[in-house]
């Protein structure tokens, strides 16, 4: 099994497969309310111009977090779903130099 | 005084019987930040609410009739956006206890409308199961979902009422369609009450809650449209390292250059319009005392701060594009390193940024802070931000005493850098009195930032047409009540004690012996008394000084015939006009504002702290500014 990354390690354009978040209760549900469920796929957007924060796009949406919050999120970046598992998320056309960044989450 | 934002009180429909169990007569709309439940509100009642494009706009529970849709004996109340039943800051606090009828003035709601953006259903339908579980009838609501089928989204809303046990309807508030559907849902819940029959997942556990969210959009046919990737490609310029801060910088020189070279030739134009429109109307009065009273203390009074309204509105305009086309977002997001330094977080930007326009809804809008000690700070610090009140006074003065000198090839002029200056003073002394507050009595552990960027949008004329028009109705209510009454006031002290028929020299009359008598305090500032009388006047609102200086200056025969710019260059030293207007800058002049801080920190020490402390660093600031601009340029 390949080894986890922090999500904070994921350069701009990189995406991964959400493993396990390790915050806080409060601040780790709100995140899942918000998308940042395990499975879910997270693409890295943009940095802000000074490098923090950084605008992630999860489940169609993009939400902005500072680094500190993102190092405890960690993701599988080699793990990315495959053409039949893949399900079409809003936010996410699967484009030539991303081939296969859909999330499977549902009907499972 | 200056209601910058209030709203009608609202009056609930009146019901003379009793209410029967399950009779509908208030509704509720709750729904995920931004998902469009203010707009849907002002489409079914007919009323403006504030609508934007950035989470967080509401931060309150709204209420009115439903006469839109011509329910006027039901009442709606439109909520803060949550994205869960657990709070987790102020504003979605708001939400829960009232859905839950525990918030004191207002009923528990009898049904809800739920509000989903269609654009993410999987996700937004993680709110569905808590709300369903409140058992109260319910109609789902997919808003935006236009923009869905025009982007190759669909689901089958037949399909997820079935799963929901709750009616679905296919809504665009933006456009008003499909609000018929919630007219039958209304009309057909009149006597019943009807629980919902689904199986729910565990509640407050949030991966079973995903889970389960996830299930029913496959299973209804969900397929989320294409997002529109007009967003990256203008975040790819608006968030670049050298652009997006050149560009920022670029925008906000050229709205203050603009306020200048397009508003004051308008205000300067009005400002003639009106000064010979009050010379013909009270043509048609009796010479005397009467004519006197109307043209030098009212007319002048008034129409001395109304010629300002262009230029605020040229302010709300800009602030309204900012807001509307989801901008404010990334502006926090830019800001955040920035107010990491101080202690607080992006998000707190929002409201001081909003606190250019005024600072009661930006007060208001640190709800969205999560942090208690963070949202202290902020609320604060945020009188310091330049509000749309100082720009009269700013105006006036800077046209009266700054010589227009044109730097870098006529792009920029010295008027224009005075007035970024006193906005950029305001700005940093927020900052440094929020680090202050952060590193003593407000101390507290680092709060996350998590922001959630909305989808650039463009912004509606309708929508930008409607805040101007209210903004300019607030305005000239402003001007003919709070105004017009000082004004009035002004006058009659002016022209009192009457000896044999005449009226006093002004510095012997009832107003200029206050002014003589608290001279001595503000002298050090190079001010004189009419100024100290403009002072006393204006802790009511701020653009009430621009109006005690038109009727002072118009009261005196020495100064009757000059325009008022002209009066005051005369009449006040280059030093006490610039420490004038620094003074200005930091002192909380405005009864509204300590009103509403009172209110949302329920207690009278901190309006009372910070009124001390903003009076001092103004008294402060504006000696040193004296004697500096008189040593210098003196």
């Amino acid at each position: 099994m390949r080894p986890l990354r922090r999500l904070s390690e994921l350069e701009v354009g990189e995406t991964g497969v959400l493993v396990a978040l390790e915050l806080p209760p409060g601040v780790q549900n709100h995140l899942m309310y918000m998308g940042f469920v395990p499975d879910a796929q997270v693409k890295v957007l943009h940095r802000a111009p000074i490098g923090d924060p950084t605008v992630y796009a999860v489940d169609g949406i993009e939400i902005a977090l500072r680094r500190e919050t993102a190092r405890e999120i960690r993701v599988d970046s080699g793990r990315l779903k495959t053409k039949p598992e893949m399900i079409r998320e809003a936010g996410h056309e699967p484009t030539q130099e991303e081939p296969a960044k859909e999330l499977v989450e549902a009907g499972r | 005084m200056n209601d910058c934002c209030t709203v009608p009180a609202f009056e609930p429909a009146v019901h003379t019987s009793v209410k029967t169990a399950g009779e509908l007569r208030t509704i509720a709309l709750i729904g995920p930040p931004n998902s469009g439940k203010s707009t849907l509100f002002n489409r079914l009642t007919g009323l403006r609410q504030k609508v934007a494009n950035y989470p967080g706009v509401t931060v309150e529970q709204r209420m009115g009739r439903m006469a839109g849709i011509g329910r006027d004996d039901l009442t709606l109340i439109d909520l803060p956006g949550i994205y869960s039943l657990d709070a987790y800051s102020e504003d979605a606090r708001v939400s829960i206890e009232v859905l839950e009828g525990h918030m004191p003035g207002t009923p528990k709601p009898d049904a809800v409308l739920l509000v989903l953006d269609a654009l993410h259903l999987t996700r937004q339908l993680m709110l569905a199961a808590p709300v369903l579980a409140l058992g109260l009838p319910t109609m789902v609501l997919l808003n935006m979902s236009d923009l869905m089928d025009a982007r190759g989204g669909a689901v089958d809303p037949l399909l997820l009422a079935q799963e929901l046990g709750a009616p679905v309807a296919l809504v665009s508030a933006t456009r008003g369609t499909g609000l018929d559907s919630v007219q039958l849902f209304l009309n057909q819940h009149g006597g019943k009450n009807e629980q919902p029959k689904l199986m729910l997942p565990v509640l407050g556990n949030a991966m079973s809650t995903h889970r389960w969210a996830a299930q029913v959009s496959s299973r209804t046919g969900y397929r989320a449209p294409l997002s529109a990737k007009a967003t990256r490609r203008v975040d790819a310029v608006l968030l670049h390292p050298v652009w997006g801060p050149l560009t920022f910088l670029v925008v906000v020189f050229g709205v203050f250059q603009v306020v200048f070279s397009v508003g004051l030739p308008l205000s300067n134009g009005l400002q003639d319009g009106l000064a010979h429109l009050g010379k013909w109307a009270t043509g048609f009065l009796p010479a005397g005392w009467i004519r006197s009273l109307v043209l030098d203390g009212a007319w002048n009074g008034v129409t001395s701060v109304l010629v300002f309204l262009p230029q605020i509105l040229l302010l709300f305009l800009f602030i309204g594009i900012l807001e509307d086309t989801g901008y404010l977002a990334r502006a926090a997001l830019i800001a955040d390193r920035v107010m990491r330094s101080i202690g607080l977080n992006g998000k707190a930007f929002i409201p001081l940024l909003s606190a250019y326009a005024c600072a009661v809804p930006a007060i208001m809008a640190t709800r969205t802070i999560e942090n208690k000690r963070d949202r202290l700070a902020t609320i604060l610090v945020t009188p310091f931000m330049t509000c749309s009140a100082r720009l009269p006074v700013y105006m006036l003065f800077i046209a009266a005493f700054i010589p227009n000198i044109a730097f870098a090839g006529g792009l920029i002029g010295l008027k224009t850098i005075v007035m970024l200056s006193l906005y950029a003073i305001g700005f940093l002394a927020a900052l440094v009195t929020a680090r202050l507050l952060k590193s003593s009595i407000l101390k507290s552990s680092e709060t996350p930032f998590i922001l959630e960027l909305p989808q650039y949008r463009m912004p509606t004329l309708r929508s930008l047409g409607l805040r101007l028009v209210d903004r300019a109705r607030v305005f000239l209510k402003q001007a003919g009540t709070v105004i017009l009454c000082v004004t009035l006031a002004l006058w009659v002290l002016a022209n009192l004690p009457v000896h044999g028929g005449h009226g006093p020299e002004l510095g012997e009359s009832i107003i200029g012996r206050l002014g003589h008598f608290i001279e001595p305090v503000i002298a050090p500032l190079g001010f004189n008394w009419k100024i100290g009388i403009g002072l006393l006047t204006s802790v009511l609102a701020r653009e009430v000084m621009v109006g005690t200086m038109g009727t002072l200056y118009g009261a005196d025969p020495e100064t009757q015939s000059l325009s008022l710019q002209t009066a005051l260059h005369h009449d006040l030293p280059l030093g006490g006009a610039v420490a004038l207007m620094v003074f200005f800058a930091f002192a909380l002049q405005c009864t509204s504002t300590i009103a509403v801080v009172r209110r949302e920190t329920n207690s009278w020490k901190w309006p009372a702290v910070q009124f001390a402390y903003m009076l001092a660093l103004a008294y402060g600031a504006a000696f040193l500014t004296n004697i500096v601009v008189t040593a210098l340029w003196g």
